[in-house]
């Protein structure tokens, strides 16, 4: 049985099933406001869901108890008071490796974190007082932070990227932050911009393969990369097949330091899968060649937008499962590896995250 | 002494103030009521005032049934209503 968590522009569903035999709807939560991101602490069993009200600002609600009715506000989720900026919402919530320890990423760039569980955060002074901040510049859905990847066993490593202000990386539990972005190659820049580091690196996802962690993947706007050197440095891997190397999301399979799934758009300026088919693309051998996966998905007539934070997996090797939501409101899941697709739901809200559990 | 004046939320806003729609606070403008109402009421923090002491976007604030900002005087008796804004999608 797998639990999907579903963000939405209006609301969180709670889903529970299996591929092939089906997924069911077991509770809508926060109905009617966005829900940016959803994910279940393993450990504790806690639900945690952000949120940002158009009314009353972004949030971080969580629940031991009944995910409809039962939410708690978590404490500490805003910047330091008096300053000239505002939080605008939490793009995403990661376990940490330190017991009770979870980290939340947000905009403007800031990271948060908690070591009860997620009823209390406290922002992270480190990247938050990084002497560039002035000139991060932020990309079209903000200056998110979006993407946190823990290092297996060792609490202290921690990468994030920013969108658009790149990759950071600490050694030493986020006191001090270094970048790491060297072989990006961000085309929508003049080449003269090239030379500046606070000029956009706009990264779209960053996952980091957890059996091998100095490897990690990164979806770029515009380019994905890979770096087997923890982050410091990255080669392109966009080419081998992949029908254009722009898009948002990006999964592995952590069994297998050589594999990366992503979803391609079309470009910067047409967001909407390529040639009206839905396809997910997989690489085996570390981005040399990729190969369409997308047996049971539209193939025709279907232009869909894949959000950053909407694809998830379950499992791992041939018991990988995959699932991703769209903007349009469908749901799919690959119970075999992304072999074949089937539609989860259909005709949700605006899909902004999918977790699986 | 600062004046006094009823401050009056509703929907969410309201179940964060202890269930009550209406709050005598004190405070000369629009900010300081709304800073009084806080300080009474936690759980209020950060829902209609941001990290900046700014009213968020999609608020509004009446006075006696003006719109108001932060810096809006407030006299004796007068009424603040707190709105969510019209606005969706």
């Amino acid at each position: 049985m797998t639990e999907l968590l579903v963000g939405t522009k209006k609301g969180l569903f709670l889903m529970e099933g299996e591929t092939g035999s089906g997924f069911e709807i077991k509770a809508r939560a926060f109905a009617g406001q966005p829900v940016d991101f959803a994910t279940r602490d393993a450990r504790s069993g806690r639900l945690l869901a952000t949120t940002t009200s158009p009314f009353y600002g972004p949030k971080i609600f969580y629940t031991d108890g009944d995910p409809v009715r039962e939410w708690e506000q978590a404490e500490g989720v805003a910047l330091p008071e008096g300053g000239d900026q505002a939080l605008e919402r939490i793009w995403v919530i990661a376990r940490g490796e330190a017991k009770g320890t979870l980290y939340a990423g947000g905009d403007p760039g800031v990271l948060f974190e908690s070591r009860d569980g997620g009823a209390s955060w406290e922002i992270n002074a480190g990247l938050w007082e990084q002497p560039s901040r002035p000139q991060w510049q932020p990309g079209g859905g903000g200056l998110c932070l979006h993407s946190i990847c823990t290092w297996p066993g060792d609490p202290d490593k921690l990468a994030v990227a920013v969108s658009a202000a790149g990759m950071w990386m600490t050694d030493d539990g986020g006191r001090t932050w270094r970048r790491g972005n060297e072989g990006l190659n961000p085309r929508y820049l003049p080449e003269e911009a090239l030379k500046d580091e606070n000029a956009g690196r706009c990264v779209h996802h960053v996952e980091r393969a957890p059996r091998q962690p100095e490897r990690m993947f990164m979806q770029f706007h515009g380019g994905v990369y890979r770096s087997d050197d923890a982050g410091e440095s990255w080669g392109d891997i966009g080419g081998g097949g992949l029908p254009s190397d722009f898009g948002f999301p990006l999964m592995v399979d952590p069994s297998d330091p050589d594999s990366a799934y992503v979803i391609p758009l079309v470009a910067d300026m047409d967001r909407v899968t390529p040639d009206g088919r839905v396809r997910v693309y997989e690489t085996r051998d570390g981005g040399s060649t990729w190969t369409p996966r997308g047996d049971g998905l539209p193939a025709k007539h279907a232009y869909l937008t894949v959000l950053r934070q909407a694809f998830s997996r379950a499992g791992e090797g041939e018991a990988l499962e995959l699932y991703f939501g769209a903007t349009s409101g469908d749901l799919f899941g690959s119970p075999d590896a992304g072999a074949t697709w089937s539609v989860i739901a259909a005709r949700l809200p605006p899909v902004f995250s999918v977790v699986a559990v | 002494m600062p004046p006094m004046a009823v401050v009056c939320v509703r929907g969410p806003l309201r179940k964060l103030a202890g269930g009550h729609a209406e709050h005598e606070c004190s405070g000369a403008t629009v900010v300081e009521l709304l800073r009084a109402l806080e300080l009474r009421h936690p759980e209020m923090s950060g829902w209609i005032l941001d990290e900046r002491g700014l009213i968020r976007r999609h608020i509004n604030v009446f006075v006696n049934g003006d719109r108001g900002d932060e810096a809006t005087a407030v006299a004796s008796g007068d009424r603040v209503e707190v709105l969510p804004a019209i606005t969706g999608g």
